[in-house]
């Protein structure tokens, strides 16, 4: 059987978040673009993730791409004709004692230094200002003002659906089988026995990944893994930007809507093949304390959900992004390590400079796939 | 609107509604209590205001979330009242501190 | 909970006939057993305060109801723990149990776990059911059983199902008024039922049951053929608008209106473990896949009774002692054919007890309309979500009820989709032209129930944690 609708220049795989930004990234230059989900869009991560879109607190080799990310977020709407439940009310990490306050400190002249002052140390008086439920003991924090958060699905599901509505193809369901090379035409074969064609492959399989990569020649070491999320009953508003720790694990904000979500990346336990995770209640647990130490005022709160979303974790916790090692007319997007989520715009839009220009004026040297190279690494 | 059978056994007790003086018997849930002193709404939903009362009786149906004894969000058909109980209907999204 | 052990052999979750009578057993076996029940008092729903009702006279609520204290007294001389209030929000595949109790949780393994969670009334989605003073009619019984409390002023019964007939006799043995009973039973169901009519009349329910019909037909007004039902009014129920057959809208005063199409599953714990589950056809609902012992895909982790598919009281006590049984023998006390011996009179009982039960899931399917509600009606009461925003959603191509519950919120409120999830299935369904299978149903995960930030804060965080609290 084969593919009856005509060919399209590219194939991506995965509908996650960044398979439906390439999809529209490219969608937009008039690319003609079949996107491959095997199960439905935004299924792992990218529809359950904690909304975080942070700038605040990232590897330096990414600080490029979410600075000119956070530009398309701020006019998502143009973007994709949906706000995307986008707010922007800030990112804080607090400090908890002195230590941690110089650590942020320390974090801010170095960004400074490289040209970047998104993010900036604020004083007690400051952070209660910012975060009025703040426990008494924190006594600053690192803060980045022009952060905030979004709805996961919601945002996902736009961006496929610009994306479609620009001629980009979706098809839900399907898992890739085998692909194989016809001289400079890719060749992928869909577990509902379908051939599609194209002469470029986008790898964004997320936690799959690596079996895409496997496949190509070029294996990396990728992680599987569940980062843990609850949420709570609806709440009267009481916080409005992202808070995170410096010495422990927290992302804690609460929507619109009042329910106040509390995740960080603590860990459950993913198993890729049955499409399944299991929550730890110890971690859950550490998420509870954490909380109870940093907002007294939750302590009565109510949880009513505990979710897990499957992604992929790279060794050095910063994303594949680029051009195949071994094969000409592929490009990899793919390890977002956890925090894939606020990059989602910008790396679709890389992805299509890449494919359409063959070069982005982002520096993206430090995410290739190379990297994982035995002797590489061995280097 | 409920009445009690007229010769259904029991203690009396006695507990607060809203800060008023109402009586149940031993052996009512709180949500049983409220329908037997003709509370008609228990709380407003925090997503419209609107009104609701106890629907299933039975910890599935979550519409019959009350305040007890300063806790907020307790399903009142699965806490049996007891003497002294003060019970508080719930009006839209509950107040952390309590 | 200091009163419970650290461990035990089996845990039995759910105190009604399927969880007593496997409790009872396994307990009177040796096993080193506990009964974790959210309610004060054991009995579950249909026997619901079998032990201090303050309803004393015993012709109200009739003799089936008081068979459940003949569960009671057997469990109570069994030796198996007890632990009444308590809230089960997580059973994991490592057989850890997550329970909370008067403001505190903790974890409690077992070898294996038997599932009794019994079932919840089908939603019944019709305008205006959210309105105080509308309710279900298993909600009704229950106040009844608990407190000798019946609706009074202007009553309206409407709906399908033993249970509705049920009640409404009931209600007349207590001397309660009931001004008009809305029958909705499908007119075709009958043909559709007659098949299965030569069973049914073998089991020994029809004499009851026709006798319990009659009295209730000759002493209230029944309306038969309802199409349509809503009810209206001002911050409460005031008025019952339906339709007979393709006739007129007619109105009716009503203080209280009670609804009932039947019961379902109640399935979220398993669900939220990992056991496999399966589209119902016949029941019209999503049921775990269980084998003739209940045993489910989680290895040791069982189900017992309603929980895994609507068989009723009397079946639910003879599967809880199937799976004991089997949970005797999965755990090294008895071999094989030790079990299948001990098995075979109540699989025999079992038999006898599920007769008919293909007449009565025929006759009383609800019908479409009253499964697939109207446009403007709200089929997830917590997050207040239409049946229109779902049918729009799917028109996006919005494809499954996970992604509706992204997309909507649908489902996400403290009922953890127990009200809506029956609803959004068949709504998507029906607009997708599929069928419920295809649909799936709501991933769920722990907790089941909502737990505070306190009680999650004050489990134990570390392996060596748990321990220390444990072995204590």
């Amino acid at each position: 059987m084969s593919s009856p609708t005509p060919q399209p220049d590219v194939i991506v795989i995965g509908g996650g978040l960044h398979g439906c930004s390439a999809a529209l990234h490219l969608s937009l230059r008039g690319v003609k673009v079949l996107v491959l989900e095997k199960d439905h869009i935004g299924r792992h991560a990218s529809g359950v993730n904690a909304g975080g879109v942070r700038q605040l607190g990232r590897h330096v080799a990414e600080v490029p791409l979410t600075v000119a990310s956070m530009a398309l977020w701020h006019g998502i709407r143009d973007l994709v004709d949906d706000d995307c439940g986008f707010e922007s009310h800030g990112q804080v990490k607090v400090a908890e004692t002195e230590a941690e306050l110089a650590t942020c400190q320390a974090r801010a002249d170095q960004l400074n230094a490289l040209g970047f002052t998104h993010e900036e140390v604020v004083d007690q008086a400051e952070l209660r200002r910012l975060v009025p439920a703040i426990a008494g003991h924190c006594v600053g924090a690192l803060v980045s003002r022009r952060d905030g958060a979004a709805i996961p699905y919601r945002t996902t599901f736009a961006f496929k659906r610009r994306a479609e509505s620009l001629g980009a193809r979706f098809v839900e369901g399907v898992t890739v089988a085998k692909i194989a090379r016809d001289g400079k035409t890719w060749a992928v074969e869909t577990s509902d026995g379908a051939h599609h064609t194209a002469p470029i492959l986008v790898n964004c399989a997320g936690a799959w990944a690596d079996r895409i990569a496997a496949q190509l020649g070029e294996p990396v070491p990728l992680e599987v893994i569940a980062p843990m999320l609850m949420i709570t009953a609806r709440v009267p508003p009481f916080i409005k930007p992202v808070v995170g720790a410096t010495g422990r694990t927290l992302s804690f904000k609460q929507f619109p809507n009042g329910t106040v979500l509390i995740g960080g990346g603590l860990l459950g336990r993913a198993y890729r093949d049955e499409n399944r995770t299991d929550l730890d209640f110890a971690n859950v647990t550490t998420n509870a304390r954490t909380v109870w130490d940093l907002f007294p005022v939750m302590r009565s709160a109510t949880i009513v959900r505990a979710w897990a979303g499957i992604e992929a974790r790279m060794p050095d916790d910063i994303p594949v992004i680029g051009p195949s090692g071994t094969e000409e007319g592929v490009y990899h997007a793919f390890g977002f390590s956890a925090h894939g989520f606020q990059l989602g715009p910008i790396v679709g839009r890389i992805t299509a400079d890449l494919i359409t220009q063959g070069r982005t004026d982002l520096p993206i040297e430090p995410f290739r796939i190379q990297r994982f190279r035995r002797d590489a690494v061995a280097a | 609107m409920f009445q009690r059978l007229p010769n259904a056994s029991g203690e009396r007790v006695s507990f607060t509604i809203d800060g008023r003086a109402a009586e149940a018997l031993s052996g009512d849930s709180v949500a049983a209590a409220l329908i037997a002193n003709g509370v008609s709404a228990c709380r407003t939903t925090p997503v419209s205001g609107a009104p609701r009362a106890p629907y299933c009786m039975m910890g599935v149906c979550f519409d019959c979330l009350v305040t007890i004894d300063d806790v907020g969000n307790q399903q009142g058909c699965l806490v049996r009242v007891r003497p002294g109980m003060r019970v508080e209907t719930q009006n839209g999204k509950r107040e952390i501190e309590r | 909970m200091s009163d419970l052990k650290p461990r035990y052999d089996l845990a039995v979750i759910g105190a009604g006939p399927a969880g007593l009578a496997a409790a009872t057993l396994a307990a009177q076996r040796g096993l080193s057993t506990v009964l974790l029940d959210e309610q004060r008092a054991p009995g579950g729903q249909i026997y619901r305060a079998v032990t201090q009702s303050p309803v004393r006279n015993p012709s109200v609520l009739g003799s089936d109801y008081w068979h459940g204290a003949d569960l009671v007294g057997p469990f109570r001389d069994s030796g198996a723990d007890y632990a009444p209030g308590t809230t089960v929000w997580s059973v994991a595949r490592s057989l850890d149990i997550g329970l909370s109790r008067d403001g505190a949780a903790r974890v409690l393994p077992a070898r294996h776990i038997i599932l009794a969670t019994g079932a919840i009334e089908r939603p019944f989605p019709i305008p205006g059911w959210t309105l105080p003073g509308v309710m279900g009619a298993g909600a009704a019984q229950i106040l009844l059983k608990t407190s000798g409390l019946v609706a009074s002023g202007n009553v309206v019964l409407a709906g399908t199902g033993p249970l509705l007939w049920l009640l409404a006799w009931q209600y007349l043995r207590a001397g309660a008024r009931i001004d008009v009973i809305l029958d909705t039973t499908p007119r075709e169901n009958w043909r559709q039922a007659m098949p299965h009519m030569g069973a049914f009349v073998r089991s020994g329910y029809v004499g009851k049951g026709l006798k319990l019909l009659l009295e209730v037909r000759r002493k209230v007004k029944v309306i038969g053929n309802v199409t349509s039902l809503a009810a209206e009014g001002d911050g409460r129920v005031q008025t019952v608008v339906f339709r007979q057959g393709d006739g007129a809208e007619q109105r009716l005063p009503a203080d209280t209106l009670l609804l009932h199409h039947g019961v379902i599953p109640n399935i979220n714990l398993a669900n939220a473990t990992g056991c496999a589950q399966n589209w119902d056809e016949a029941q019209r609902c999503w049921v775990p896949t269980v084998d003739g012992w209940g045993a489910t895909s989680v290895e040791g982790v069982s189900i017992a009774g309603d929980g895994a598919g609507i068989g009723g009281a009397l079946a639910a006590e003879h599967r809880g002692r199937l799976a004991a049984l089997d949970a005797l023998h999965r755990l090294g006390v008895l071999d094989r054919d030790a079990r299948d011996r001990d098995a075979a009179p109540h699989r025999e009982a079992l038999d006898k007890a599920q007769r008919g039960r293909e007449f009565l899931d025929t006759l009383y399917r609800p019908a479409k309309d009253f499964r697939v509600p109207t446009d403007e009606t709200i089929v997830c009461r917590c997050e207040e979500v239409t049946a229109k925003q779902v049918r729009d959603a799917v028109k996006l191509g919005v494809s499954g009820p996970n992604q509706t519950k992204s997309f909507l919120r649908c489902g996400m409120g403290p009922c953890q989709g127990r009200l809506c999830g029956p609803t959004v299935v068949e709504v998507i369904a029906d607009a997708r032209g599929v069928s419920p299978a295809e649909v799936g149903y709501y991933r769920l995960r722990p907790p089941v129930k909502p737990i505070t930030l306190a009680e999650l804060a004050s489990l134990p965080k570390a392996e060596d944690e748990i321990a220390a609290v444990l072995h204590h």
